[in-house]
């Protein structure tokens, strides 16, 4: 009985309080930066796609929903071909942004993607890249890798000598 | 045996070993980077530093590397303790202060040695902060990529190229930290080893080229255990698919065969695979000229009908079909109606080889084994070309003399730079005697050339000089000193082992060798025997039918047979192109199975789209008489499959007609008692480890929901395999599975190919469980008499010049001269002469010669070849022009009109 009464007083109390409902699609709410939704792919400071098609992303994705295939450009810059990810299975733990050591994949905060027809769900590259640099900025990884990709040429990087002379036997 | 104590626990290890060794052979994770089970230790790279002690009241001890120690009963040593593993750690820090910045882009990336190093070491963190010394790298042609940033200064590359295979274009450069592994200016890479480079280089120097064109991780291949097609040798491969197309070949170790290594063009010749030229659909050809598609069970039912109706079916069968394709159609012709589809001369061969295996007494090593051997007479063969892994094995036994003189000194065998240094690279007693140079000749003693028939007369000489009731033939003063020093040599050694095969198409050759080998035994030596065979199921093809295909033909020509069946094979490659032409006018309905479309296809009412052996599993039978099972990698998403199940269609037997691979192999060795051990090659398709299949894909395979998503968001239910215990999945037993059925290496810890550590009884030996394959021959009693047919001497004719088949390891194979990658390498077709045949022919180099071959004129350019002593002329075999030519083919030569 007490505590009928106890129970009764509480929701009569509720009344009065602040309202928790948010008038959405209205009312947006505020998601911080770091919010895990959609997937992205970016570019670096150059312009060019970041991704270079390591497949760690697709290795780190514990549902397993990334797929793509490697290629490389006439200077031997590595990118995906195609970059398909299955949002329909993705469970959004961003762990691929954590796998990525290029800073092309991230997540950001946008999560409305609902769709009636699953197949709409699959994404290919083209829905995926966007023109800017996202999250983080200033980076491009063929600027500190050892490989001539196009970016930089064998010993052009910032912590780089210039290449061996391999004929030359000086101590 | 000896028992050392590694962080005070005992262990039982082999005695001669060194103690890196014996530590990986317990299980223990030990790094390194320069030591090599097959290339042994050099102590360069200072990476498997452990402690070793005085004895157990020794608490300091002493950091000793490894590699550099042999195993003493009751040693001592830690590998744990801290002051070990703080030198490891550093050591790798200081060979990675230079490493680039590449994981991510870096083909070695999830299967490198010196990831796995660098994890097991605990080096985790970069503190050097200065500038790195950078390499431009070189274009090695169409197999290798070169990265030479990513290079630890481990001499491995070196060590196998120069060293172990003998290569002469490439080397070491430069000095100190900037050392340089590449060739003296940028080009292709000649060896026909250099493959190995990808997996003996422990970091992304060295990376497979036809791989990085679509590159995909080893994480993400679907493997399986399979047999290489390439050459009769059948060495054990790794195939591996991604999307519908197969990727890249790796090595399979098996102790017995292959061991590390396979030659380039078992490793970059599997695009036909991926050609352009495979057969998708079964095909229809109403009337002439007219293709149309069929839907699989319209054909199925349309060549029903037609067996039907026929008043006999006759066999094709082939060399480079499985036993189980070969023997299905057996059963659907009839055993009187099969017919092995191969020429007679060439049937007739390698009955003979099969005849001598069995009969002569004399041991056929298998190809690991050949390595023990320490004198060695090859008699007719271009090796490198005709049987290349059997060449890098010749060059390892060819070492084995020089290498007493180490012995003699108390050098341990693995203790590799001080061999070396003691032989200084004397040569062992090899010699060849062979049409022309061949790239074996640079590890040879001495080296003879001459027309097949003198070489044959030569072998018969070199048996009688070994035993005088061997028949003798008369020689040429030059072969007969060259005769008596093989003689002597063999018959000093201990294990001589002769080498012949069916190259030259010469029966008295192979009788000649047989002779040797046997003179040899009689004399009390343990020898060896070893013939070549042109074709992956050569033998065992043989094993299964007395018939040849010119008996096929003339079922055709008298009228008793109206219907055809081809089964894997470009009949054009067999006999000349007339006679083949003449037979498919006559020959009723034609049905024709194959992967790739080709000139006998193109007779053909039917076609039916088989698979590769990508695409099948079946068993082979290798030169050495070896059963061996490959697995299918991959389920195509069309009506590609197995030429046995295609053919199992048509069969009335119902046994036969619903049965997987394991009933198939069950009436085979019904059928043919010899072949009892096929059931053995590998375990059948109710092998389970506990409950568990085995998977083909490691339990990192990414993509499986989104990899078919675009053409359909619900996942398709995974393929299913009848006929064998893997599965086309990730799910299953992770281990080490029996060795037959391993799909690709790996172990915690170890994810490059060196894991394969893990799955050895001990390092470098045999696998867990034993190594695949059975032996279904084995050489009994020595019931054969010394052979007789020494031919004539030969005589040149300079109306009919004699035309010898020159080899090339790069497109005297059918199928792998359609790769793309190996086109490249492919020369273009040429005739040789000898200098003084060429001045009297009026000849010059590049000048077009004509030639007539059974009615066929042929234009080729000349190249003069200063090996040649002359009288005959060189042509190379397999080439579409010359394949189908029935060597030794003869022809009149002139320069071309113009
Ligand atoms: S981890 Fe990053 S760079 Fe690598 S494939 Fe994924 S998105 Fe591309
Ligand atoms: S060699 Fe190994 S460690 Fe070096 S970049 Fe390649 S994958 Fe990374
Ligand atoms: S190229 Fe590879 S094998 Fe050769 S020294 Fe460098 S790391 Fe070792
Ligand atoms: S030697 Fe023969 S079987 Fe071995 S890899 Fe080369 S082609 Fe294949
Ligand atoms: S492995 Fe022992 S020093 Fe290199």
């Amino acid at each position: 009985m007490i505590s009928h009464l106890r129970s009764l007083w509480l929701v009569f109390k509720h009344m009065f309080h602040k309202r928790e409902t948010v008038q959405y699609p209205e009312e947006k709410p505020y998601l911080p930066p770091r919010w895990r939704g959609r997937i992205v792919l970016t570019r670096d400071p150059d312009g060019m796609e970041r991704c270079v098609a390591c497949y760690l992303c697709a290795a780190a994705c514990p549902v397993d929903c990334i797929s793509l295939q490697a290629t490389e450009d006439e200077n031997g810059r590595r990118y995906p071909e195609f970059f398909r990810i299955n949002f329909s299975r993705c469970i959004f733990c961003g762990y691929c942004e954590d796998a990525c050591p290029t800073y092309a994949i991230q997540l950001i905060p946008d999560f409305e993607m609902a769709e009636y027809d699953r197949q709409n769900l699959v994404y290919e590259k083209e829905h995926l890249l966007i023109s800017g640099q996202g999250k983080y900025h200033g980076y491009n990884f063929y600027r500190v890798a050892g490989v001539d990709a196009g970016v930089k040429p064998k010993g052009g990087g910032e912590k780089e000598s210039e290449p061996v002379d391999v004929r030359k036997l000086l101590p | 045996m000896a028992t050392i104590y590694i962080d005070n626990v005992p262990y039982e290890v082999k005695d001669g070993e060194n103690l890196l060794q014996a530590c990986l052979s317990v299980g223990k994770n030990l790094t390194y980077f320069c030591w090599h089970p097959a290339l042994h230790s050099v102590g360069a790279c200072r990476q498997c530093a452990v402690i070793r002690y005085r004895d157990e009241n020794d608490t300091r001890g002493r950091i000793v590397m490894a590699c550099m120690e042999p195993v003493a009963d009751q040693a001592r040593i830690s590998i744990d303790a801290p002051e070990a593993k703080k030198f490891r750690a550093q050591n790798i820090e200081s060979l990675m202060i230079n490493h680039p910045h590449d994981c991510p882009v870096c083909d070695e990336g999830g299967e490198c040695h010196l990831q796995d190093m660098t994890v097991m070491s605990g080096h985790n963190y970069r503190r050097y902060r200065f500038k790195k010394r950078t390499h431009l790298n070189q274009y090695l042609g169409p197999f290798l990529h070169h990265e030479m940033n990513r290079c630890i200064q481990c001499y491995r590359c070196v060590r196998f190229y120069n060293d172990y295979a003998e290569g002469k274009d490439f080397g070491v450069f430069a000095a100190h930290d900037d050392v340089y592994f590449g060739r003296y200016e940028p080009g292709v890479l000649e060896n026909e080893f250099s493959g190995n480079l990808v997996e003996v280089c422990p970091t992304g120097v060295f990376t497979d080229k036809t791989l990085r064109k679509r590159y995909t991780r080893k994480w993400d291949l679907t493997n399986a255990p399979s047999i290489c097609h390439q050459c009769g040798l059948g060495c054990n491969i790794i195939a591996s698919e991604r999307y519908g197309s197969l990727r890249r070949i790796l090595n399979r170790y098996n102790g017995d065969v292959n061991g590390y290594f396979i030659c380039d063009r078992g490793r970059f010749g599997y695009e036909y695979v991926n050609s352009q030229r495979r057969i998708q659909h079964a095909l229809k050809q109403e009337p002439a000229g007219q293709w149309q598609g069929l839907k699989k069970d319209t054909a199925i039912r349309e060549i029903r009908n037609r067996i039907r109706a026929a008043k006999r079916v006759i066999g094709i069968g082939s060399p480079r079909a499985s036993l189980e394709s070969n023997f299905l159609l057996r059963e659907l012709a009839g055993a009187e109606h099969f017919y092995a589809g191969v020429s007679e001369k060439e049937s007739r061969l390698i009955k003979e080889v099969l005849h001598i295996l069995r009969h002569s007494g004399v041991r056929t090593p298998s190809l690991k084994e050949t390595e023990t051997y320490d004198a060695i007479f090859v008699i007719g063969e271009d090796v490198t070309n005709t049987a290349p892994r059997l060449a890098l094995s010749l060059r390892q036994a060819a070492k084995n003399q020089p290498k007493e003189k180490a012995k003699a000194l108390k050098i341990a065998d693995w203790n590799d730079a001080a061999i070396r240094e003691v032989i200084q690279g004397q040569k062992g007693p090899l010699f060849i005697a062979a049409p022309y140079a061949t790239r074996l000749d640079d590890a040879a003693l001495a080296t003879h050339q001459a027309h097949p028939d003198e070489i044959a007369r030569l072998a018969f000489a070199v048996a009688h000089h070994v035993d005088a009731a061997a028949a003798d033939a008369e020689l040429p003063e030059k072969a007969k000193a060259f005769a008596r020093q093989v003689a002597d040599a063999l018959v000093a050694a201990k294990k001589p082992l002769i080498v012949a095969g069916t190259s030259l198409y010469s029966p008295s050759l192979i009788h000649a060798a047989a002779n040797v080998a046997m003179a040899l035994k009689k004399a009390g030596k343990e020898a060896g025997l070893t013939y070549t065979v042109p074709e992956v199921n050569s033998m065992g093809l043989m094993m299964m039918t007395d018939q040849y295909l010119e008996q096929a033909f003339e079922q055709v020509y008298s009228g008793q047979a109206d219907m055809v069946i081809v089964v894997e094979n470009d009949l054009y490659r067999r006999l000349p192109a007339d006679q083949v032409d003449e037979f498919f006018r006559k020959a009723g309905t034609v049905v024709v199975l194959d992967s790739i479309a080709h000139r006998t296809g193109e007779h053909a009412h039917f076609v039916l789209p088989a698979g590769t052996f990508a695409e099948s599993s079946g068993t082979v039978v290798n030169n050495e008489g070896r059963a061996q099972r490959f697995f299918q990698v991959y389920q195509p998403r069309n009506d590609i499959q197995s030429t046995w199940k295609w053919l199992q269609a048509f069969v009335e037997k119902e046994q036969l007609a619903a049965a997987n691979l394991d009933d198939v192999i069950q009436q085979l060795t019904m059928a043919y008692p010899e072949l009892e051990g096929v059931r053995e090659a590998a375990p059948g398709a109710q092998f389970r480890v506990g409950t568990q299949k085995i998977p083909r894909e490691p339990h990192r395979y990414s993509g499986r929901t989104a990899m078919l998503a675009h053409i359909n968001v619900s996942e398709p239910k995974p393929p299913e395999d009848p006929d064998s215990p893997l599965s086309f999945t990730m799910e299953g037993y992770v281990g080490t599975p029996p060795a037959p059925l391993t799909p690709f290496f790996w172990s915690p810890g170890w994810n490059s190919v060196q894991a394969v550590n893990r799955y050895q009884q001990e390092v470098g030996g045999m696998l867990r469980g034993g190594n695949p394959g059975r032996r279904l021959i084995e050489a009994n009693g020595s019931s054969l008499q010394y052979f007789t047919d020494i031919p004539a001497a030969f005589h040149p004719d300079n109306f009919h010049w004699n035309i010898v088949p020159a080899y090339h390891i790069f497109g005297s194979d059918e199928l792998s001269a359609l790769s793309e990658p190996l086109q490249e390498r492919i020369p273009a077709l040429y005739l040789a002469l000898s200098p003084a045949d060429a001045q009297a022919l009026q000849l010059q180099p590049g000048q077009q010669a004509e030639l007539n071959v059974s009615g066929q004129t042929l234009r080729l350019p000349v190249v003069i070849r200063p090996d040649l002593p002359g009288g005959y002329v060189l042509v190379p075999k397999g080439w579409e022009a010359t394949a189908g030519w029935l060597f030794p083919v003869q022809s009149s030569l002139k320069p071309m009109q113009v």
